[in-house]
């Protein structure tokens, strides 16, 4: 027992050295830049993938294996530099927000690029030579590369510390990381530095997958896998600090190894199985520390944030002698099944439900200043909690309200932890939120249905046509978006924005800031929820694609396209976002590219969204403010 | 004898060994201006903070008529009667001036609603508390283009919609012109003796300090260094010292 334990332990151990060199060049890059780079898990599995390649251009023994540890670092250090070079170079000055969009399009970007080079398959890469066998611990097999592994981590962490602390590029680095300002006025060349750091960083990541070979296999869900757990580790150890990323990532891991150590057991009379608990047991980690010190174990509390005014725009009360082409909207909507074939109204009700799926999230993105990298985990609860209350026999009109108050319910759960952050360290912890709902859905075959999800839910007769089903979804969507739009002007909605744009004057002023933002995520979560359940019904199917981290992506590129400091910004880019697809799918099978370089041409170029990029033309041209 | 509004008990606060504010203590009374002056850094702005409960003091108590309120938090103050302007303005920026004065009076309300319409009832209220600073006329102006003495003047109505009983003013009048100065600080004093309110402010121009303040406070390097009338810091030769130079006692400039 002891003895499987401590293997357990180191097993966890090797993994945590993996998981910290990820950590490590993420927290690198935002020391200096600022960025969170979310493409960061891309660089791991593009680092994985040129391993594997590189191992078969050259086959098998030390060189195969090494030289290709050391080809990918090295390749994947030069995309960082690129990427730095074209693309993130021209945000250091935007808003949190977008810098973090920004980044998540190279994300989408890089999927292609892998999915184009290396086909869907999973590949298995080379094992390390000579490394091969297992040594024996505690009377325990224990794999001889897990050793390895298990120094390396520490060791790469030691030289980057050594680099920090003992080089003249190094003490530059510190330098900038303390204080931007001063390192700018002692004159250090920000430009060469940043692309460096940058650089490192991403080779770090690089290594770090093509280590990860020999455990498992180079496949497409590695990017995001591992960056949900680097933002955990992240959030856990202290957002900037590499102590705490290398403290986090063994915490994280060892909890996990010990999980999956202990296996199934029985427990008053129940078959448990603790393996499966390994993400159940990354959130209670995360979840304690966060309710101990909100900003992480070696973290320094946040400063409040800083919100520039000029990303902001203003939300007038708006003139009812404006909202005529809401009116028109409104009839063409009523009238469209009159005109349109069946295929359009389909599509209309895919759009109207995620319209509201977008509206929503703009409330508290927009309204509230809030990012969410994981607002998907509310439309699939919803849709998911829907369906299991269908399964079990309630009919269509409960099963809905059952599916709003199921996601309204995990709101206020994961709520109450994301008002304690703010900013980038908010927008991690949310997408950890999001893969620890999608892994349990994934993995909790007796309810979810596993990988294969859910299937068979179908409407009442009464709307189990499809234009019935679009009068039902417009009708049930459409008051939901109009509370949404209503409670921008409305108190809630006011105290919002009041805690979005001064925090600091919001409380002076005797507001519970916290209290008001959590009520909006609810509010929120439980709008996205009948968007979810809604969703549900129309395709008579589930599975758990519909609450991944992907779909909170649709979710942000939505809200983005369509202007986020705008009401009807959200459902306008959900309209455009839903044709565009439809579009774009059936020309090619590289909708994740298009859509990452929409999503980061628009955060670069137009910022403000086509809702708000129209209005600021408007106020131009009307000379007006 | 009554408890004073505001009374600052050796309260302290270090940055990371760096003592802002050390065993500082003073009171005010009820409808008594009392001004807290000292040289950049002398910890004013710190001590500001430490009483409405921004920053929690290292040690050292904070009551409000007696009643210990040291660790509450600003928001806790504001509805226990304590109002605040900031010397770095604090608005909200994508809002109107009236809307920002919407906001706390929807606060004072407590109203929180998802549908109810926030604006048109307390319209006539906004516009009698931005006439009385004298900012009406720019009731439907954005925030973020007022100018710098403009803002002082909406944080001010923003601080007066809860009728507070202790009103705190960070450099109330920077960025205005001398006559601005004199009207505001005029218009204060007038609302301090009418409903009894107690103010602290701090102010580098001493034109307005001498003017204006019933009582003043000298604070240097974190430390109390002299206390009186006007006319007896004026002539304490320890502020002297610390002012060497500036204009203390000099006609304005
Ligand atoms: N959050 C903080 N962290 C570190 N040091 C701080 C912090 N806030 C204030 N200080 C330091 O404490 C000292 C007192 O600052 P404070 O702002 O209270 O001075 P002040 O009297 O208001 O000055 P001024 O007249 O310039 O507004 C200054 O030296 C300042 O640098
Ligand atoms: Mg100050």
């Amino acid at each position: 027992m002891i003895a499987s334990f401590l293997i357990q332990t180191l097993n966890g151990l090797a993994s945590a050295s993996l998981l910290f060199l990820v950590a490590l060049g993420l927290t690198l890059i935002f020391g200096v830049t600022r960025v969170v780079n979310f493409a960061h898990g891309s660089f791991f599995m593009l680092g994985a993938y040129l391993a594997v390649s590189f191992h078969g251009f050259v086959g098998g023994g030390v060189l195969g294996f090494w030289g290709g540890a050391l080809f990918a670092a090295l390749a994947v250090g030069v995309v960082g530099a690129v990427a730095e070079l074209t693309i993130l170079r021209r945000i250091y000055r935007a808003p949190e927000l977008l810098q973090l969009i920004t980044t998540f399009g190279i994300v989408l970007l890089l999927k292609d690029v892998v999915l184009y080079t290396w086909g869907p398959e999973d590949i298995l890469g080379p094992r390390a030579p000579g490394l091969t066998g297992a040594v024996w611990i505690f009377g325990k097999p224990f794999p001889q590369y897990d050793l390895l592994l298990l120094v390396l981590g520490p060791l790469i962490g030691l030289s980057v510390w050594l680099l920090l602390t003992r080089t003249d590029w190094g003490t530059r680095v510190r330098a900038a990381t303390e204080d931007r300002d001063m390192a700018a006025a002692l004159g250090i060349n920000q430009a060469l530095m940043f692309t460096g750091v940058f650089a490192l960083g991403a080779l770090l990541a690089g290594l770090a997958g093509a280590l990860a070979l020999p455990r498992e296999p180079a496949n497409h869900n590695m990017d995001l896998t591992i960056i949900a757990d680097v933002f955990v580790v992240t959030v856990v150890g202290g957002l900037g600090s590499l102590p705490g990323a290398y403290v986090a990532a063994v915490i994280i891991s060892v909890v996990k190894a010990w999980c999956i150590g202990i296996g199934d057991v029985r427990l008053f009379g129940m078959a448990f199985s603790f393996s499966k608990l390994t993400l159940v047991a990354e959130f209670i980690v995360m979840a304690i520390v966060l309710i101990i010190r909100p900003w992480g174990l070696f973290g320094t509390p946040q400063s409040p944030q800083r919100v520039s005014a000029a990303s902001i725009l203003p939300m007038p009360v708006p003139d009812v002698k404006r909202l005529w082409p809401l009116a028109l909207v409104a009839l063409a909507l009523l009238m469209l099944p009159l005109l349109a074939d069946r295929f359009t109204v389909v599509l209309a009700t895919d759009i109207i439900i995620f319209a509201l799926f977008a509206a929503s999230l703009g409330l508290i993105m927009g309204l509230g200043g809030m990012a969410s990298f994981g607002h998907a985990a509310y439309f699939g609860a919803g849709a998911y909690a829907a369906a299991v209350a269908f399964k079990a026999g309630a009919p269509f009109f409960v099963a809905v309200p059952a599916g709003v108050a199921f996601a309204g319910a995990l709101a206020m759960l994961f709520g109450w932890f994301c008002v304690r952050l703010s900013g980038v360290s908010l927008a991690m912890l949310t997408l950890a939120f999001a893969q620890i709902t999608w892994a349990i859905a994934f993995q909790w075959d007796s309810v979810t249905g596993g990988s294969n999800g859910l299937v068979g839910i179908w409407p009442p007769d009464l709307l189990s046509g499809k234009t019935a089903y679009y009068f039902a979804t417009l009708l049930l969507a459409g008051a939901a978006i109009l509370i949404i739009w209503r409670s921008a002007h409305a108190p809630l909605g006011y105290l919002m924005r009041a805690a979005r744009d001064s925090r600091i004057r919001a409380e002076a002023v005797g507001v519970d800031v916290r209290i008001i933002q959590w009520r909006a995520i609810i509010l929120a979560g439980a709008a996205a929820g009948l968007a979810g359940a809604l969703y549900v019904f129309s395709k008579g199917s589930l599975s758990p694609d519909s609450l991944s981290i992907p779909r909170s992506v649709d979710a942000l590129a939505m809200v983005l396209i369509g202007g986020v400091q705008t009401l009807v910004g959200p459902v306008v880019g959900a309209a455009v976002f839903m044709l565009l697809q439809d579009w774009i799918v059936r020309a090619t099978p590289y909708w994740h590219a298009v859509l990452g370089i929409t999503l980061i041409l628009i955060t670069i170029i137009f910022p403000q969204g086509i809702v708000g990029t129209l209005r600021q033309w408007r106020q131009r041209r009307e000379g007006g403010p | 004898m009554t408890a004073p509004v505001l009374a600052v008990e050796e309260i302290g606060k270090s940055f990371k060994g760096f003592r802002a504010v050390e065993r500082v203590s003073f009171s005010v009374d009820a409808g008594e201006l009392l001004a807290l002056i000292g040289p950049n850094g002398a910890g004013k702005t710190t001590t500001f903070n430490m009483i409405n409960g921004q920053l929690a003091p290292d040690h050292g108590r904070v009551r409000l008529g007696g009643e210990d309120v040291t660790r509450s938090p600003p928001r806790a103050l504001w509805r226990a009667g304590v109002a605040r302007t900031f010397q770095i303005t604090q608005t909200f920026a994508s809002m109107s001036v009236a809307e920002n004065l919407l906001v706390a009076i929807l606060s004072r309300e407590s109203a929180t609603g998802l549908l109810a319409d926030a604006g048109r009832a307390n319209a006539d209220e906004i516009q009698a508390r931005l006439d009385e600073v004298g900012m009406g006329h720019a009731a439907d102006t954005l925030c973020s283009v007022l100018a710098y003495g403009d803002l002082k003047r909406v944080e001010l109505a923003i601080a007066l919609v809860n009728d507070p009983r202790l009103l705190l003013m960070d450099e109330p009048t920077a960025g205005m012109a001398a006559r601005e100065r004199g009207a505001l600080m005029r218009l204060v004093a007038e609302r301090a003796r009418q409903r009894n309110t107690a103010v602290l402010f701090t102010e580098h121009d001493m034109d307005v300090v001498f003017g204006h303040a019933d009582r003043v406070v000298v604070m240097n390097r974190g430390r109390l260094i002299a206390e009186g009338t006007p006319a007896e810091v004026r002539a304490n030769p320890l502020v002297r010292e610390v002012y060497l130079g500036s204009t203390i006692g000099e006609a304005n400039p």
